[in-house]
């Protein structure tokens, strides 16, 4: 499911992408594993919340950027 | 005189072409599949009887593909609109909830990659394609069905059996083979070898053609 809505804000699978996030997981494999989602969703959710400026990436592994620290 | 474009279509052995399109599920790319293998499907198009039994059909299988590490994308040339209402129709009408995403495939740009559309069956409906792509993003299967033959699911499990049967095995299997079946052992090359074979206890016919257990 995508994980921004069309108004910007985070859809709920964009948040329990953003709250595993904030948990710790920080690859696709480690965030899929959380979610439970499949792994092809998780990373197109992932492109749609560093598009939308609440994730970032650093050496392979996403981080959560101020925006994304204030959604949740 | 007119020249016509005709695109390279992928063929078995060669790397899928990737793509990026939206789907009932948010916008995805072939990559996203990475690790996973992949049966993308073309169906004509949406609220048609043959593909709302083929849907229903995939749907009923598909936790079958998924403990085989198998996903399922649907296709066809009509909007994200027009798939969600059918899919909330079948649920709604024949019970069966359709949980795997659909490209809306409205510009005909993955149609065109795969080879789905066959002007001579219809200029604007992609014909009934299955294309089996394995974790490394490599084609591994197609199948061409007309617009008025439904697929049979049995066969699309019985050859990612047979794939992955492959893959982990490295032999291949003889016609109508199904899971649990003996398998056949890739041939000999050399002469020394084929004299070497019929010692090597395996069930041969000939030198050629050994069978085995797994």
């Amino acid at each position: 499911m995508p994980c921004v809505s069309p108004d910007g804000k985070p859809t709920p699978s964009g948040m329990a992408t953003l709250e595993a996030v904030k948990g710790g997981a920080s690859t696709p494999k480690e965030i899929s594993d959380v979610t439970g989602q499949p792994l092809f969703r998780v990373r197109s959710g992932l492109r749609e919340l560093v598009g939308a400026g609440f994730l970032e990436m650093s050496e392979d592994k996403y981080l959560l950027t101020s925006e994304g620290k204030n959604v949740l | 005189m007119e020249e016509t474009y005709t695109p390279k279509l992928p063929l078995i052995g060669e790397k899928a072409p990737e793509f990026e399109a939206p789907t009932t599920q948010g916008t995805l790319k072939l990559s996203d599949y990475k690790g996973s293998w992949l049966i993308l499907f073309s169906h004509p198009a949406d609220f048609t009887p043959v593909c709302t039994t083929e849907f229903m059909a995939f749907a009923e299988i598909y936790p079958e593909l998924q403990e085989r590490n198998t996903e399922l994308l649907g296709l066809s040339v009509d909007s994200t609109s027009s798939h969600i209402a059918w899919v909330r129709n079948v649920e709604e009408k024949m019970g069966v909830k359709i949980t795997f995403p659909i490209i809306a495939d409205l510009n005909k740009e993955v149609s065109s990659l795969f080879g789905m559309i066959h002007p001579a069956q219809s200029k604007t409906e992609t014909v009934r394609t299955v294309f089996i792509i394995d974790p490394e993003g490599i084609l591994r299967t197609i199948l061409y069905y007309p617009l008025t033959t439904g697929r049979n699911m049995q066969e699309i499990l019985r050859i990612i059996d047979a794939l992955q049967t492959t893959d982990e095995y490295n032999v291949a299997t003889p016609a109508n083979w199904e899971k649990g079946d003996p398998v056949v052992v890739p041939p000999p090359h050399t002469t020394e070898a084929a004299e070497a074979r019929v010692k090597e206890g395996y069930d041969c016919k000939d030198w050629y053609l050994c069978f085995k257990k797994l």
